[in-house]
């Protein structure tokens, strides 16, 4: 039983159970104390005392996110003397920063510039202590680090450790000379990160953001020699409105597509449909190795575990590259668009691949770097020439001035446009697989998957892993070996649960056949491109718009989007896992260093 | 095996390999090699299984634990107020002199480094140092001279 205590926020009395800290007990007596160094994703690190409190009968003012309430208290949240002492305290961050707020990228979205024009922070109140000569670190393809911004909250550090585990960053050095820094401060192209830009969407400030690419799209839509076709991802359309002043989850898919047009894209595609044309590929890989494993007895790297994250990917060639194997050699998405872009779409429309520019619209960092793997030029050329972020579209469209809610819905161009509700899933954890299985189950028993609807509740939702298993009945004749197989399968996102999935295999102890892994907690709804804040109140906000989105299409399996039956007859007539399928949308993965 | 390989492994066998041990292990390799190389913290953070940037984070945050090559006794006088008060330039002045070098620099025989520290708590005796473990307090130039012929004569 828990027990439970009373105390006094602000006049207002409140009973919260034993063990609430005092910030908690405001959020529940509906009182707002400002915060900095928290993040709810985060354990409570009390280093920046600007959510202080004055509890009466106490010498000193309180740590509100890191003291516990108890019975009876008597709290002040916005007292002079709590004010002074924030305002002192945002002061002093304010005359050691580099606020250069016209010209910095979190401008408008920054909780320090917030808190300062709250307080109305006089900045000749401290003298600039700024150190001199900070150098950014740009070279990272996704991630840009300016140390002169942070406000050492180390929101970066515990989101790098808790939710990722990749401990790619870390507090370096102590007192006025403690920073944010890699191992032996190396470049962050250097070190472990796998950029996914998680530490991005946790920071407060514009230490850390994406590096930003967009001018050179604009460069490009205005070279009329150039034909630019962006791709937009299914967690995208889920995102986009809360840049632009929507509440989180709301869909704006028409609206989205509209927009683009407006910019002046020459073609808008959407990358939902090679999500669809993954799932077919992936599939297929999936049953050969089965089909290897059960019918042919041979060894095979079991479980497979998708390859559509680039963080994740990134993660397992630093920290387990000796189970490469079991990853699965499809493309992501996005990389499978860019090189039918050049391809596929470039012959079919009469333009020289040289002259297309492909551009993603991607929820994520990690998708700019994967843009820019040396391997990723199946085409001939670099099959995606820029990955933009759901933030980096949304400051586009504010850019170009358009009245985004007063836009029209309009629908994707053809060709490589069209998808299916499968498709969309893959933006929320659990949703390759849900799509995977749709079209799985149905290859071997000719079938649709046994679930009401098609929906696969176990797949769903924010648990840390997921797992299920289907029975394989009824199965067709070339598929006999399968009959009675039970296939399991598990799905972990953020990949602190990835370790706990790859530990296991490591023991060799995983049941499972299929693993889905999305390196970003919630999948890529709540990726390292996401619009800021993201936590999980937004990230289920998010999710139930993607699950929307499915149940609105006419068609929810991958392989019966029409614009995917034709490209197997038109352009891979060997079908799934065919000689041209594996040098256009199948790859290879490098073996790196963990330390 | 390397050295760096074989101290940090006698070291891991001595205090186990859980993430608290990852500070007796820091000393234990700096006592050996008077600094902490990059290859050393790699080392250390394989064989605890943490990030490198992890062990790196905590040997900076501790002054003790030098990144660069250090002398075998390392001079270290505190910079803190009362033991400037009580004319720690002149001790300073004293060790530059006798030894050679500035301070935050290292003979050329690897013997001796100088550097400043925070306050040793020993404010009631100021000014005072410290020579690797040892503590030396009341300081006087005349002291400080005795003191490094007895540490060259080692
Ligand atoms: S990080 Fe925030 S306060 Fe600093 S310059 Fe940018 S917008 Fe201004
Ligand atoms: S980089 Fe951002 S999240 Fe990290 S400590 Fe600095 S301000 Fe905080
Ligand atoms: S991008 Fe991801 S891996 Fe890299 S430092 Fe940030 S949180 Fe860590
Ligand atoms: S928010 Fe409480 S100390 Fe930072
Ligand atoms: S001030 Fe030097 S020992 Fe305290």
């Amino acid at each position: 039983m828990e027990n439970y205590i009373t105390l006094t926020i602000d006049n207002r009395e409140v009973t919260v159970p034993e063990g609430t800290s005092i910030l908690q007990a405001a959020h529940k007596a509906k009182v707002n104390i400002p915060t900095l160094c928290y993040h709810e994703d985060l354990c409570v690190a009390g280093n920046c005392r600007i959510c202080v409190v004055e509890v009466e009968g106490s010498r000193t003012l309180t740590a509100s996110c890191s003291t516990p309430a108890s019975n009876g208290m008597v709290i002040h949240t916005s007292s002079p003397v709590v004010r002074n002492a924030r305002k002192d305290i945002i002061a002093l961050l304010v005359s050691e920063h580099n606020t250069q707020c016209t010209t910095c990228y979190r401008s408008l979205n920054c909780e320090l510039q917030s808190l300062a024009a709250e307080y109305n922070v006089d900045n000749t109140r401290y003298l600039s202590v700024l150190k001199p000569n900070i150098q950014v670190d740009r070279s990272s393809w996704s991630i840009e680090k300016d140390d002169s911004k942070c406000v050492r909250c180390q929101r970066c550090v515990r989101t790098c450790s808790e939710l990722q585990h990749v401990n790619a960053i870390t507090v370096a050095h102590k007192g006025k000379d403690m920073k944010i820094s890699t191992f032996m401060d190396l470049p962050l192209n250097e070190v472990v990160c796998v950029n996914c830009g998680q530490c991005v969407i946790h920071c407060p400030t514009g230490a850390l953001t994406e590096r930003r690419y967009y001018d050179d799209i604009w460069e490009a839509i205005g070279d009329p020699n150039k034909h630019v076709v962006i791709n937009t991802a299914p967690s995208v359309r889920v995102a986009l409105g809360e840049t632009l002043d929507y509440p989180p989850g709301q869909r704006v898919t028409g609206k989205m597509v509209a927009a683009m047009k407006k910019l002046g894209f020459d073609s808008v595609l959407d990358t939902d449909f090679t999500a669809d044309l993954t799932i077919m590929e992936e599939g297929s890989e999936l049953l050969l190795r089965l089909k290897k494993a059960f019918r042919d007895k041979e060894n095979v790297a079991l479980p497979m575990i998708s390859s559509c994250s680039p963080g994740w990917v990134k993660y397992i060639e630093h920290m387990y590259p000796e189970h490469l194997d079991n990853l699965s050699t499809c493309k992501s998405p996005q990389q499978m668009f860019g090189t039918l872009a050049k391809t596929y779409y470039a012959h079919k429309i009469g333009v020289k691949p040289e002259d297309i520019v492909s551009v993603s619209v991607m929820p994520c960092a990690a998708k700019k770097y994967e843009a820019n793997r040396p391997e990723m030029k199946a085409s001939g050329f670099q099959d995606i020439d820029a990955g933009l972020t759901t933030r980096e579209l949304g400051r586009m469209i504010r850019q170009a001035g358009i009245d985004f809610g007063k836009l029209e819905d309009e629908k994707f161009d053809s060709m490589m446009g069209d998808s299916s509700g499968a498709a969309v899933l893959f933006g929320a954890t659990g949703g390759v697989m849900e799509a995977a299985l749709r079209t799985v189950y149905e290859i071997v028993t000719g079938r649709p998957v046994p679930f009401k609807n098609l929906n696969i509740m176990a797949a769903r939702g924010l648990e840390k892993i997921k797992e299920t298993s289907i029975l394989l009945k009824g199965c067709k004749p070339e598929w006999d070996f399968l009959e009675g197989v039970e296939l399991r399968v598990a799905v972990a996102h953020g990949l602190k649960n990835a370790r706990t999935i790859m530990e296991q295999i490591k023991r060799n102890e995983s049941p499972y056949h299929f693993i889905e892994i999305m390196a970003c907690p919630g999948g890529c709804i709540g990726g390292g491109g996401q619009p800021i804040p993201t936590n999980d109140a937004i990230r289920k906000k998010r999710i139930a718009a993607i699950y929307a989105e499915d149940e609105g299409k006419e068609i929810r399996k991958s392989h019966e989007n029409p614009e995917i039956v034709q490209i197997y007859k038109d352009f891979l007539p060997e079908g799934p896992l065919g000689k041209k399928s594996h040098k256009l949308l199948h790859t290879h993965y490098t073996k790196r260093n963990r330390y | 095996m390397t050295l760096v390989e074989s101290t940090v492994t006698e070291l891991t066998l001595k205090y186990g390999k859980e993430r608290r041990q990852l500070l007796p292990i820091l000393r234990g390799v700096y006592e050996k090699f008077h600094y902490l190389s990059d290859e050393s913290m790699v080392e250390v953070a394989r064989q605890l299984d943490i990030s490198s940037a992890e062990v790196f984070g905590k040997a900076t945050f501790y002054s003790f634990l030098s990144g660069s090559p250090q002398g075998e006794f390392v001079i270290r006088i505190c910079k803190t107020i009362v033991c400037d008060m009580k004319n720690k330039k002149l001790i300073v002045d004293t060790l530059e002199n006798l030894l050679k070098i500035k301070m935050g620099q290292t003979t050329h025989n690897r013997k001796f480094s100088l550097c400043y520290t925070n306050c040793l708590g020993l404010c009631h005796k100021a000014p005072a140092m410290l020579i690797n473990n040892e503590a030396y307090t009341d300081l006087t130039p005349d002291k400080v001279r005795q003191i490094i012929t007895s540490y060259k004569n080692r």
